[in-house]
């Protein structure tokens, strides 16, 4: 008999708890300037006021390493959550927001503002990726879908278009763009926590609150979508106004990740995958845990991403992407020899 | 309490093709409808009528008088259960959270004592803890007949619901069925095989071309003259010994 293995809810809890503790205090401790354990506990121990703690560290650590890692935790869990939710309502483990091109759609946004100079506006650039990533994950739900039903490979192919289009906008970006523009165009298309400010944290924050807040509505919802829309609308579930929902909310919180923090790819799928393994498909353990789980995983690839080749630092997206895609292919793989693939 | 299911002339058109013609079905508590007929005669599109999978093209299915059109998705998931033919389940979800989801419309403290029944009445109980892509065909068939079990409705349309059972494995799913009929509940389902028809439909509903040609008592409705006809077939009715009547397909000269 194959029972299905699922570890206690209460022990991934405290285990994803303690790792993102962990995670966020080796974060903000390292760096091209080093703050001991000590000194870093003193100084969350003072507050925004600086006691007797060393006045460089001090500002480091308010200034630049806290506002990096709140980003972080806000842009992990919220391409998580989005990955879930992405997945539950196509009712399959391949769709996230970087893959079926919704990410895209956020960074050619803004690398679009960055072109036609909206970057001198206060979040200019930012309101444009959300523009982007909303319009994109539209198109995705339109394209995708016929006749009530989402068609999996038109969905990847349809991502597969978008990200090819986001990639010729950018690289056309790349070839009129002078070299101050080049640098925020390879920002958006690679990603990097390296710009977190309070503003920029105090901009995603709350859309990435709210977000993660709505899909927990979702939760049950998305667990009876896995019998099919049909299934599903026997139960009483509204299926299209709830799909919207959810899409909308999607958009939000991936939209507003790339709008902060430009690409980040596979942290939308790689997340929620694990946490299905680990605690089954429920959605109601998995939104919260992937949210969780998100957050140490965006920590801990930042963490490399400017650590690894100190001082110089290594976009995000490629140190996600560099994990990532071989994760997804070994995902491919284990998912053909247990269901003959996707169809 | 008497709970009916009335349909009322229901014609459905996809582009020109018409689907059902001026059908008219119903069933009451107590009641096993079985909705007969060969293949493309229009017997999942009548069931998905009575379910309100879309707007018909002519007529109304109401259930106690209220037109399920008209129904919000949630009262009407009170009402009726439907068990499609195959269900594929996209994430590896346990067989108690399976059936669990039949409980969507209620969620009240009832759920886990109605859970459990409906496992215990399957007899999936043993199998609670597996996923629900590891069993076979048939476990899975009595797995999500419980999770409609466990959605706790009066009616109950079941489309093809022996189709992937061995002959004993029907024999206990249909004795299921007879006693979900017994407690006064109401059953529509589409079957293939007559003979099963005839052994357990308190009535039956012969399609054909997507008319109704005939309903009433499966010994009066199934005559060798009338599903000759409808399954372009030859075919004859015979008796066991103990002289309940025997479908079977007719090759004497």
């Amino acid at each position: 008999m194959t029972e299905a293995r699922r570890t206690s809810l209460a022990a991934v809890g405290i285990f994803l708890a303690v790792l993102l503790v962990l995670t966020m205090l080796v974060s903000l401790a390292s760096g091209a300037f080093r703050i001991p354990l000590g000194e870093l506990l003193r100084i969350i121990g003072d507050g925004p006021s600086r006691g007797d703690s060393d006045v460089v560290a001090h500002n480091v650590f308010w200034q630049v390493r806290l506002p990096r890692v709140v980003l972080a935790l806000v842009v992990g869990s919220s391409l998580a959550v989005a990955g879930v939710i992405m997945q539950g309502i196509f009712r399959n483990p391949l769709a996230e927001p970087a893959t079926v091109g919704v990410s895209a759609g956020a960074a050619v946004g803004a690398v679009i503002a960055i072109i036609v100079g909206f970057n001198q506006f206060p979040l200019g650039v930012q309101l444009a990726a959300f523009i982007g990533g909303t319009l994109s994950t539209a198109l995705v739900y339109v394209l995708s879908r016929s006749d009530g039903k989402t068609e999996v490979v038109t969905l990847i192919l349809t991502g597969i278009a978008i990200n090819a289009f986001a990639g010729a906008v950018i690289g056309f970006a790349v070839f009129v763009a002078d070299d101050d523009e080049i640098r925020s165009v390879t920002f958006w298309s690679l990603g990097t926590l390296g710009l977190a400010t309070w503003k920029a944290v105090g901009a995603v924050a709350p859309l990435a609150v709210i977000g993660v807040l709505i899909s927990a509505k979702f939760s049950r919802v998305l667990d009876t979508l896995a019998l099919g829309d049909r299934s599903a609308a026997h139960l009483g579930v509204r299926v299209e106004p709830v799909r919207l929902q959810a899409i909308a909310v999607v958009g939000l919180l991936a939209s507003s990740a790339v709008a902060a923090t430009g690409m980040i790819a596979f942290v939308g799928l790689l997340v929620p995958h694990i946490m299905r393994i680990v605690l089954g498909p429920r959605h109601r353990h998995l939104l919260w845990t992937a949210a969780l789980l998100g957050a140490s995983v965006t920590l801990l690839a930042d963490l490399a991403a400017r650590t690894l080749l100190s001082p110089a630092e290594l976009p995000l997206g490629v140190v996600t992407a560099l994990i990532g895609a071989p994760f997804f292919l070994l995902l491919l793989r284990s998912t053909r020899r247990s269901q003959g693939g996707w169809a | 309490m008497s709970t009916s299911l009335v349909a009322r002339n229901v014609g459905v058109t996809r582009g020109s093709v018409r689907l059902l013609d001026d059908v008219n079905i119903s069933v009451q508590s107590g009641e096993f409808v079985a909705v007969l007929g060969p293949n493309g005669a229009g017997k999942s599109t009548l069931l998905g009528a009575l379910a309100g999978d879309f707007p018909l093209t002519n007529g109304a299915v109401a259930i106690d008088g209220h037109d399920i059109a008209t129904l919000a998705p949630r009262d009407l998931a009170r009402l009726r259960a439907v068990l499609p033919q195959q269900i594929v389940i996209s994430f590896p979800f346990t067989v108690r959270e399976v059936v669990a989801m039949g409980r969507n419309p209620w969620r009240d403290d009832n759920d886990n004592e109605r859970i459990e029944a409906a496992m215990r009445r399957l007899n999936v109980d043993a199998l609670q803890s597996r996923t629900y892509q590891t069993l076979s065909v048939g476990e899975q068939a009595r797995v999500s007949m419980a999770r409609v079990l466990a959605q706790d409705t009066p009616i109950l349309l079941l489309d093809e619901p022996t189709a992937v059972l061995d002959i004993g494995q029907q024999e206990r799913f249909l004795a299921v069925a007879r006693s979900l009929v017994d407690e006064g509940r109401g059953v529509i389902a589409v079957l293939h095989d007559l003979n099963v028809a005839m052994r357990f439909a308190t009535r039956v509903v012969v399609l054909h071309e997507g008319r109704c040609v005939a309903s009433g008592e499966p010994r009066e409705v199934l005559t060798p003259a009338l599903l000759s006809n409808v399954y372009h077939q030859k075919i004859r009715v015979d008796s066991t010994s103990d002289g309940r009547p025997v479908i079977l397909p007719d090759h004497r000269e």
